[in-house]
């Protein structure tokens, strides 16, 4: 095998990859050349995650339900297909829920087992979310995480915590703040922050 | 086990931050949409497999902060690869020393690419 030893040197000032680079470079070699992939098609998908989607999606979905209440209703009887009506997909394997924060109820989102996000209308979840505190600390102890993300809430307040999974993703949709009445969908729509809409924030007011 | 305020006050605000810090995070993500788009599993399968590979690895000391979240993504993409039958660890363990090697015989800044002679001798290395 003398031959292959021209090959085998290592170039003086040699490249480096990572262990996690080679093992996500070989998955990629083998599905695209047994065509379960093709490159395009997954520098299509980063693009769209990299880019296009992202809690302004949300965002928009949120500030059109705070002015249009026909739309608002359509939202929370059936999220996925509001959703789509304002140009977005079904999120991944799932049904989209909207929880509606009032005074009386503030709604918090988590997924205990695995991080299921609605990704579609939040683009793709903060570290924070994917952490065994949070995982853990908002199911047992939701006043006190709201309390770290500076979030007060009334005593008389009822806290409810959702937990995703992979058939069922929610989108909270957050109280309008006052000092904002006439504002455009899209001035509105600037307020909505991603922490809110997964319950982890409010949108403050002018 | 549950962290101490300090833990999550420390990473509760990463603003509306990057997605990927890293590119291979993005491309291991994309990998797994493509294949459940293509239909190759379901995705309530795909969050057990992700949901197991975290619990696995937080039991091997996994601190689960979520800076490793897509170190348990490829890790279940491997597993669900193995499973479906769209390979075995076997080539995947060689397409990978494949890669390593590749690295090494590719100066730096000039891309790298995989070769057939990428594939020879593979027990040399590790």
């Amino acid at each position: 095998m003398g031959d292959d030893h021209k090959h085998d040197h290592e170039h003086p000032d040699h490249s480096q990859l990572g262990e996690m680079q080679a093992r996500v470079r070989a998955l990629e070699s083998i599905l695209t050349e047994k065509g379960y992939v093709d490159r395009s098609t997954l520098d299509l998908i980063v693009d769209t995650y990299e880019t296009k989607v992202g809690p302004r999606n949300g965002a928009r979905i949120v500030a059109r339900s705070w002015t249009d209440p026909e739309f608002k209703a359509r939202l929370l009887s059936d999220a996925t297909a509001a959703a789509n009506s304002l140009g977005f997909p079904n999120p991944v394997g799932a049904h989209l829920i909207a929880v509606e924060n009032t005074p009386q109820t503030h709604n918090l989102v988590v997924c205990t087992l695995c991080s299921c996000y609605p990704w579609e209308v939040l683009g793709l979840p903060p570290v924070w979310y994917k952490s065994a505190p949070y995982r853990s600390r908002a199911v047992i102890e939701p006043r006190a995480v709201l309390a770290e993300f500076g979030v007060e809430l009334p005593e008389n307040t009822r806290i409810r915590v959702w937990d995703s999974t992979a058939e069922t993703r929610f989108l909270v949709l957050p109280m309008r703040p006052p000092g904002t009445e006439g504002w455009s969908e899209q001035r509105l729509a600037d307020l909505v922050t991603r922490d809110s809409m997964i319950g982890a924030g409010l949108v403050r007011g002018p | 086990m549950i962290a101490t305020d300090a833990d999550l006050a420390g990473i509760a605000r990463d603003g509306e931050g990057p997605v990927f810090r890293e590119p291979w995070e993005a491309q291991s993500f994309a990998m797994a949409l493509a294949l459940y788009r293509a239909g190759l599993f379901q995705w309530h399968e795909w969050a057990t497999m992700l949901a197991e590979q975290i619990k696995r690895a937080q039991g091997a000391g996994d601190p689960d902060t979520g800076r490793t979240y897509y170190r348990h993504w490829q890790a279940a993409l491997e597993r669900m690869i193995v499973e479906r039958g769209l390979s075995d660890a076997h080539t995947i363990d060689r397409y990978r020393r494949a890669w390593k090697r590749a690295a090494r015989r590719t100066p730096h800044g000039v891309p790298i690419e995989l070769m057939p002679e990428d594939f020879r001798r593979q027990r040399d290395r590790p």
